[in-house]
């Protein structure tokens, strides 16, 4: 394909794509997630060797696409253009799929989604409760496109949110809009994506960067990989409008190095970018000029800190620094620096198409849009699920997630992992709202909603995460790395029931110095889950010292 | 691993001190250790004072300044596959070869690692060798996956 240099000549290139699709052609979409492959291609290459033996090449299409959501399900196949929905399908299925299913045009009843409550089966994805009680707005796209082919995107009208932005915008009006929509950054904090953009835009500096933090550290968070893997011109395109409204010529992306097959299509993604001409010099013709480099995390959970990622990215260790100045002022090589989460420039492209009325329109009044949640732990149904902010976690954990299995009762669920807050069942009717979480000491982190059944021992699962913290923690500054470890100290006396009067109150105090004094979010937020269950467990930490007390 | 290959992998990343990490890794990878001789040809060709390679080198999990194994054995110990079990998986394992995380056997045949959150929460408690994803497994399973791996 010849570059493309302007708006109208991205128009034509889009009809003739489209003009060459054929609608009725049938297809395979196979969910390339790591919970359905577990990294390996067998399933992949007996649907293609099934198509072969029956000589279907060309006639039937196969494309292994990102995430689907229903991991609990998994492996996924859905087959276009009916929208059968195949779930826990194995290489052995391949043969029967083919011949029954894409040239018989039946379905194979064995491999349907059976609700495990009414008995019902559902043949399509938009029949299983699971899928229809979401709005997938970001993910929805991932089974119709192969994350590989850049004209699947542009098809479904890729690219048309940087034409608009480049060609039809200035880069104020861009900035202006992601401010209207209220865009709250997806990775952690919440903190407004446009306030951010506008303190890198109004730093006075020649050179500035944007940067996608893809690094998803957080154990229990998996959405940001579903998206990327799965749709990554999406967030490309999203970066590029970013660095035009920030006036960054170089953008970075930061993603993990155990992910095969999302780096290969994230590489890919840049390449075909390039060659289209969406990145590089003269974009569309705009005199914009951008490139985005790829950056690997390799190994260790504080490189996600903003700071320290961009350490990273320097090529030196990656170590916190302290922030009396802000990154979006001073970042890699002191230049002003803008890093969002993957899922922050995934919402980017469609504020600009659809506006920031029409996104300030989902969710609360203060947390617009989608978010993307990675369902875990106690839960019938895992995955990644998107739902508009406000709805109740309720919705989510039972309607959503499909409630408890094996027939336990709920006790609490918990959001940010190890530096996140824990809420009991009692709370289960809050709304997922950046605000209305918070104040409860549960912020929603990266997204990672962990379900926790009624035999979680909470003093455990403090020890358990100060555990995870203390081989974690850079090191660095004395609060985290020293305050973690006596914190562990403690709980792991409490959690075999040798607790000693006073041990909370040295809990409590420790708590407060960490969270004061750490040089970053990691060892300020490492108080969060004891916090919170000293907020709605207290009596299950004092037992852990009363059974002392009783033993004696 | 000989200087040329080496040399190789540093001229891909262009030569720039800012690549010091991707250098390291892709030598990891083919490597799957960081020998000393190699990390001091790294800093003299890149210019990155040895001191500052291994502030790095250590610093990331993934680099191994020993030799490891045939095959990397990681049982998952993120929060989910706690939940759902992975205590277990991880004694179980630690039996059967006989080291700790962090270890690698005699033989070189395993190295074993425990990493927190390897990917697949949905479906734990999981187990992870050579890069191939063991999913939703139990105790029992642990001996016959390990088979595979000579």
């Amino acid at each position: 394909m010849a570059r493309i240099n302007s708006g109208p000549e991205l128009e034509d290139a889009r009809k003739v794509i489209v003009s060459k699709r054929e609608l009725d052609k049938a297809w395979l979409a196979i969910c390339g997630g790591i919970s359905c492959l577990g990294g390996r291609d067998s399933l992949i290459h007996a649907f293609e060797e099934e198509i072969r033996k029956q000589a279907l090449e060309g006639k039937v299409g196969v494309r292994v696409t990102g995430c689907h959501g229903f991991c609990a399900q998994g492996p996924n196949v859905v087959i276009y253009p009916e929208e059968i929905c195949y779930v826990r399908v194995q290489p052995e299925d391949a043969s029967e799929i083919v011949s029954r299913t894409l040239i018989g045009k039946k379905v194979v009843d064995r491999l349907v989604y059976t609700d495990p409550v009414t008995g019902k089966k559902a043949v399509h994805q938009s029949e299983i409760p699971y899928y229809k009680k979401q709005t997938r707005n970001l993910l929805g796209m991932n089974p119709r496109i192969d994350p590989r082919s850049i004209d699947d995107y542009l098809a479904i009208g890729g690219y048309s949110a940087l034409a608009k932005a480049l060609l039809r915008m200035s880069p104020e009006q861009v900035l202006e809009e992601v401010k209207k929509a209220n865009l709250r950054g997806r990775g952690g904090g919440g903190f407004p994506a446009g306030l951010k953009w506008e303190t890198a835009r109004n730093a006075k500096a020649e050179i500035k960067y944007v940067i996608c933090n893809g690094h998803e550290g957080e154990p229990g968070a998996y959405m940001d990989r579903a998206i990327f893997q799965g749709n990554p011109h999406l967030i490309v395109e999203g970066l590029i409008i970013g660095g035009y409204a920030v006036g960054a010529r170089q953008g970075f992306i930061y993603t993990r190095h155990d992910m095969p097959r999302l780096r290969e299509n994230v590489d890919l993604a840049l390449k075909m970018a390039e060659e289209y001409g969406f990145l590089g010099k003269n974009i569309l013709g705009s005199g914009f000029d951008f490139q985005i480099e790829v950056h690997l995390d390799v190994g260790i959970f504080v490189s996600g800190e903003a700071s320290a990622l961009m350490k990273s990215i320097e090529g030196k260790a990656p170590e916190p620094r302290p922030k009396y100045t802000r990154t979006a002022v001073k970042g890699i090589w002191e230049r002003p620096s803008n890093l969002n989460n993957v899922e922050t420039w995934a919402n980017v492209p469609q504020i600009i198409s659809k506006g920031s009325d029409w996104y300030a329109g989902i969710g609360t009044e203060r947390s617009k849009g989608t978010k993307m949640i990675s369902l875990s732990g106690n839960i019938v149904n895992t995955g990644v699920v998107e739902v508009p902010f406000g709805t109740s976690l309720r919705e989510i954990v039972y309607d959503i997630g499909g409630g408890i299995p094996n027939g336990k009762k709920l006790k609490a669920v918990h959001f940010g992992a190890a530096m996140g807050g824990t809420l009991p069942v009692e709370l289960i009717d809050t709304p997922l709202d950046f605000d209305a979480l918070s104040k409860l000491g549960a912020g929603i982190g990266a997204g990672g909603l962990f379900v926790m059944d009624e035999d979680t021992d909470m003093v455990e699962m403090s020890r358990f995460f100060l555990d995870f913290l203390a081989n974690e923690s850079c090191g660095k500054c004395v609060p985290c790395r020293e305050g973690i470890r006596q914190m562990l100290r403690i709980f792991s006396r409490m959690s075999e029931g040798k607790g000693k009067e006073g041990d909370i109150e040295t809990l409590e105090e420790l708590c407060e110095v960490g969270s004061l004094a750490s040089l970053c979010a990691l060892g300020k937020t490492t108080s969060s889950p004891i916090r919170s269950a000293l907020r709605f467990f207290r009596k299950e930490y004092e037992k852990s010292i009363e059974s002392k007390a009783g033993a004696v | 691993m000989d200087e040329q290959r080496i040399d190789e992998i540093i001229n891909k990343y262009g030569g720039k001190a800012n690549s010091v990490i991707m250098v390291l890794m892709d030598i990891q990878h083919e490597n799957h250790w960081l020998p000393r001789e190699v990390l001091a040809q790294v800093s003299e060709k890149l210019g990155v004072p040895l001191s500052e390679i291994l502030h790095i080198a250590t610093f990331y999990k993934t680099f191994s300044l020993k030799p490891q194994g045939r095959h990397e054995v990681h049982v998952c110990r993120g929060t989910s596959c706690h939940q759902r079990g992975s205590a277990r998986i991880l004694e179980k394992v630690r039996n059967l070869i006989g080291i700790n995380p962090g270890e690698t056997t005699s033989d070189l045949r395993f190295s074993l690692e425990n990493g927190s959150c390897l990917g697949c929460c949905t479906l734990g408690p999981e187990m992870v060798v050579d890069g191939v994803h063991y999913r939703n497994i139990t105790p029992e399973d642990v001996e016959e996956i390990l088979e595979n791996y000579k």
